[in-house]
């Protein structure tokens, strides 16, 4: 398991997409790394052989058949966003 | 008279409904008018809608009157916690992100409530995205604890509880991914009750961690809960996770069920850092359930007392970091100004919308699922899991439920542990594993503190087993009165 | 110093279904922006995935067709980025569990020229995997505009192994796979429409040498040519790089088929850490044998299969069945019609030639085509028969091919039985060559093809229904010919 140093915050925040201030940076920084030493004491578990838990109860193949319903009208999609042109999203030019 | 309807259990308000001794109308109003007198303090809600709750209540005595009333629920009123969809009404889950957002849809329960006849009209306060034991993360300022209005009322559902408590509301529906439903109701006198995961549908609940969270009820009593909680279970095809089973009369069965029950008590869940006050108080409930004929047993989770917070972190912050990427400013929610390109618009709508702790959360989440980290932590963290659940799953060969405190400590005062994430965490001790384990948790009043702060008794039940569950609980409410005791608020 | 090309190909396809992946609103192509959404698709906060049954249907079904190994248990896991076309800015999908491993695509090179059978190759499978589409980014001049309709289609990845080893064969390969996906009702694939899209990953190393070159990704390759001409591109240009003393980086290109060029993408430049981990909203697909029994039920005959069959069970030549084979629907068509007549090589003849033409002159698809095997096979039993000609079962057919009329029926109702009535062909005969004293005369004098003018009246006179043969016969003896030579 890691230590302190190990939590590259610039990296994590990038991917995580956060910006974050420098403030924020030292207070995470710190609080991260105390909650990241308190968390190493799984280290102390033994989990030889034992099975990953994903989920609460152990079902599968839930699905639905292949039936369409009506989804939202477009104004009832469209009614949040923070942009919208020609009843689609406005974002920034993507380059791709 | 408005006193006596507030404080009363939404069962008797239910009878008195039916009984044509009151309208829905004069319900609601009552209800009103204690929040206009409270909430300023209070602060429970984030938003109510007084003039359609008044339609509403005029369709249900119409109903009640052509003598087509939908059961119980028909007419009273419920809040919910800012973090269930109801279409038409705002979904803000306590964010700034979220502060404009109007749901286009109806989440499973409410479309369940609806169908029931019940009042869907508060929005109720909450840690922003349901991360916080204290509803002081919410953008919209704390809650206060009714019972004393410098401390914290618990969280995540801090608004949903502190509102049943001040006779606001008859009962809420709150959601609980580490404690955030029965913590708060400890804190806040009042019954709250965590169902099996899968027994009642997340469609329509903003997900905090997915494999965590689960609706639940707060009420005033325990009947009240299986009255709740009889309209909210059941398959949903459109979760899946969402489980097949009966769903028994919860409420008819708290009579029927009248067993010498086999209860465990977990004995590292009464060591150090459990105040003395609340480990006296739950020692007295353990007492009474053995003169009433229970067998007692000592039991022990060594696993779950000491790595439960832990793998809880671990998996609740890695699981939250995926689902609150789809708060980044395009589609819904809040857009910075400021952006040039899509990443600046993300990083900074996300920097602008989202709260410290959420953002404290979502950078842990990332870090441990991210490159080189997974197996360290999160794999780990599910595995310890499978062998906390296990853990349960022995005890529960002996035990048809489990004893121990809801909480460390009774209400703490606001701010004093927002600077410490870490011993904030900590306070979810007793109550985490239950989610991790997938079982149905209860949190009901059992005492007072000298101080006159709430006391909670946490009983776990088996998987599926509310109906279990709720008449063990049962049983301690009809021999004791915390229930019937309301906050002054003066 | 000679290279060779190592190329691996990442195709995703979109499964034809009625619903989306994860949620039942339509899936389609061509709807008015945003209108096939729902909660489920825009990720609004508190939706969640319920898998669609008919989508592990058909990835199971195109699992069998190509041989993979169908996993008894897969899983769901979240690939996390941020993109504006991807709503939860996670995309579901499957990363260590995938439900197919393995299989194999058999291709078939270019032949020495177009009627010989090329080469053929089986190229192996790594995995295939089912997941969710993305939406559509239509790029303006200073935004861009977000259309969700496309998002959480199912999509299916075909990932290959890297053994491809030229721009034809990948050709080939999507080309067969595209053929029998498309013959196992698992997708259109209709490039335009982007239900089958794909990407390459091309190395170049010097003959001989074993470990792979370092890999430049191609994306944007969405024409079946266009893949074909950037592959070839690229390996020029790794080529030519190499020559030149310079070194392959790792990147991601975009391929422009328009302007036959390709340029670094940008945005692909970092490092992706896509932190999957398993779905928590999603539980476990497992695949037991009563399931694949009854997915293999309906797997049809694999094209290269089927005519290998063709050539064996009715000699047939290559150029008719690689035409054949390349449609189901034809095939079946033929099959049928060659049992109802058993004339297999006349019906190949007639649909690969006659049919085929017809379809294309009206526009239409064999499904919406009147005329059905039954129809062509009683056309080649009357040809057969002698009871017509073939320059009139040419007019049935295309009678046929209009009204769906039975051949029988037409040539009763028209009168178009081939005459053999000797009086009736002596008398036209002796008509024409009356009307043909220059034919005659030369015909007496040695020419042989001028009898054809005579012949001609003779059929226009009867109306196409003289029997040739006889009116050959006729003819000479009318005009004290010997019968005709025989070369």
């Amino acid at each position: 398991m890691s230590t302190k140093s190990d939590l590259n915050l610039e990296y994590v925040a990038n991917l995580a997409r956060l910006a974050l201030t420098g403030a924020e940076r030292e207070k995470f920084s710190r609080q991260l790394g105390d909650i990241l030493h308190y968390v190493e004491k799984l280290k102390q578990v033994n989990v030889t052989g034992v099975e990953p838990m994903a989920h609460a109860s152990p079902v599968c193949n839930i699905w639905a058949a292949d039936t369409a319903r009506p989804g939202l009208p477009v104004a009832a999609a469209l009614r949040n966003a923070p942009a919208q042109r020609d009843h689609m999203i406005v974002v920034p030019k993507v380059v791709e | 008279m408005a006193d006596e309807l507030i404080f009363q259990p939404a069962a008797r308000l239910a009878a008195q409904l039916t009984a044509g001794k009151i309208s829905s109308v004069r319900l609601l109003q009552a209800f009103l008018s204690r929040t206009m007198a409270v909430d300023g303090r209070v602060k429970a809600f984030n938003s109510h809608d007084e003039t359609g709750a008044l339609v509403q209540a005029r369709a249900a005595d119409e109903r009640r009157a052509a003598g087509r009333a939908r059961g119980p629920l028909d007419g009273l009123p419920v809040g919910l916690k800012d973090v269930i969809a109801v279409e038409g009404q705002p979904l803000t889950c306590s964010s700034k992100m979220l502060a404009n957002f109007i749901s286009p849809y109806d989440a499973t329960v409410s479309v369940k409530l609806k169908a029931a006849g019940a009042i869907l009209w508060g929005r109720m306060n909450m840690d922003e995205f349901a991360m916080g034991s204290s509803t002081e993360n919410s953008a919209f300022g704390p809650t206060a604890n009714p019972w004393d209005l410098s401390r914290v009322p618990g969280g995540s559902s801090g608004g949903a509880a502190a509102a049943v408590a001040a006779g606001e509301l008859p009962f809420a529906l709150g959601s609980d991914t580490g404690g955030s439903i029965r913590q708060p109701a400890a804190f806040c006198g009042i019954v709250g009750l965590k169902p099996t995961y899968g027994l009642v549908s997340r469609y329509g609940l903003a997900a905090f961690a997915s494999s965590l969270d689960q609706i639940g009820t707060l009420t005033r009593t325990v009947e009240d809960a299986a009255l709740l909680l009889g309209a909210i279970a059941g398959h949903d095809p459109q979760d899946s996770t969402s489980f097949r089973t009966e769903i028994p009369d919860y409420r008819a069965e708290l009579k029927k069920r009248r067993g010498t029950w086999r209860l465990g008590v977990p004995r590292e869940y009464f060591g150090a850092g459990l105040d003395p006050e609340i480990g006296a108080a739950v020692k007295s409930a353990i007492e009474f359930y053995r003169q009433s004929g229970c067998e007692i047993k000592e039991v022990s989770l060594p696993l779950a007392a000491e790595y439960a917070v832990a793998v809880y972190y671990l998996i609740a912050t890695a699981e939250a970091s995926s689902n609150l990427a789809r708060y980044d400013g395009v589609r819904f929610g809040h857009r910075s100004t400021k952006a040039k390109d899509t990443v600046d618009l993300y990083c900074q709508s996300r920097a602008e919308g989202f709260g410290e702790e959420v953002k404290r959360r979502i950078i842990l989440g990332t870090h441990v699922l991210s490159s080189g980290y997974y197996d360290a932590y999160y794999m780990r963290a599910q595995k310890v899991r499978t062998l906390i659940r296990n853990e349960f799953v022995c005890v529960f060969r002996d035990c048809d439920a489990l004893l121990s405190p809801t909480t460390p400590t009774a209400a703490f005062r606001l701010g004093e542990k927002s600077a410490d994430p870490l011993a904030m965490y900590l306070n979810d001790i007793y109550t985490i594993s239950v989610n991790l384990a997938g079982l149905p948790g209860v949190s009901i009043p059992c005492g007072f503190t000298g101080t006159g702060l709430p006391i909670g008794l946490q009983l776990i039940g088996q998987p599926f087993q509310e109906a279990d569950l709720l008449a063990i609980a049962h049983r301690y409410e009809q021999g004791h009165d915390w229930h019937t005791k309301h906050p002054a608020l003066s | 110093m000679k290279y060779e090309a190592a190329i691996g190909l990442e195709v995703h396809v979109q499964l034809r279904t009625a619903s989306k992946m994860f949620t039942r609103v339509a899936a389609g192509y061509g709807a008015a922006p945003n209108t096939l959404t729902d909660p489920v698709v825009l990720a609004l906060p508190g939706a969640l995935p319920v898998m669609n049954k008919e989508a592990l249907d058909k990835i199971i079904k195109a699992g069998l067709m190509l041989g993979c190994a169908i996993e008894p248990v897969c899983k769901w896991d979240r690939k996390n980025y941020f993109y504006p076309d991807s709503p939860k800015n996670y995309q579901i999908s499957q990363y260590d569990q995938p439900i197919c491993l393995g299989g194999t695509v058999e291709i078939e090179l270019p032949g020495a020229s177009r009627n010989v059978m090329g080469e053929h190759k089986k190229i192996p499978l790594t995995r295939i995997h089912l997941e969710e589409d993305v939406g559509k980014l239509n790029h303006g001049t200073g935004d861009s505009l977000v259309d969700y309709n496309r998002a959480g289609t199912p999509l299916m990845e075909i990932v290959s192994e890297p053994a491809l080893h030229s721009a034809d064969e990948a050709f080939a390969f999507l080309t067969s796979l595209r053929t029998t996906l498309v013959q196992g009702g698992i997708s259109d694939c209709d490039m335009e429409k982007g239900q089958l899209r794909c990407d390459a990953n091309i190395s170049i190393r010097p003959v001989g040498e074993t470990m792979l070159g370092t890999k430049v990704e191609l994306k944007n390759l969405n024409s079946i040519s266009f893949v074909r001409d950037g592959i070839a591109l690229e390996i020029r240009r790794q080529s030519a790089v190499l020559e030149g003393g310079g070194f392959i980086g790792q990147e991601t290109r975009q391929y422009d088929g328009e302007a036959g060029t390709s340029t670094a993408m940008r945005s692909k430049e970092m490092a992706h850490d896509y932190r999957y981990f398993p779905d928590p909203d999603l539980m476990p697909v497992k695949v037991d044998a009563a399931w694949q029994a009854q997915i293999r039920a309906t797997v049809p005959e694999l094209p290269f299969d089927r005519q290998r069959r063709f050539f064996e069970e009715y000699q047939l030549p290559y150029t008719i069945t690689s035409v054949l084979v390349s449609d189901r629907e034809l095939s079946d068509f033929f099959e049928e019609t060659a049992k109802l007549s058993g004339k297999p090589q006349a019906a190949g003849n007639w649909i690969t030639n006659d049919l085929l033409r017809e379809l294309d002159g009206a526009k239409i698809t064999l499904t919406d085509c009147k005329l059905r095997p039954s129809h062509l096979a009683g056309l080649l039993q009357l040809v057969e028969a002698g009871v017509i000609s073939s320059t009139i079962a040419r007019e049935v057919f295309a009678a046929m091919f209009l009204t769906g009329e039975a051949a029988e029926a037409i040539v009763a109702r028209q009168d178009l039985k081939q005459s053999t009535d000797a009086g009736e062909l002596e008398k036209w005969v002796a008509e024409a060559i009356a009307a043909n004293p220059k034919a005659v005369a030369e015909f007496k004098a040695g020419k042989e093809q001028a009898i054809n003018a005579v012949k001609g009246t003779v059929m226009k006179a009867s109306k196409g229904k003289a029997n040739p043969k006889l009116v050959d016969e006729i003819m000479r003896k009318q005009l004290g010919a010997s019968p005709r030579p025989v070369n």
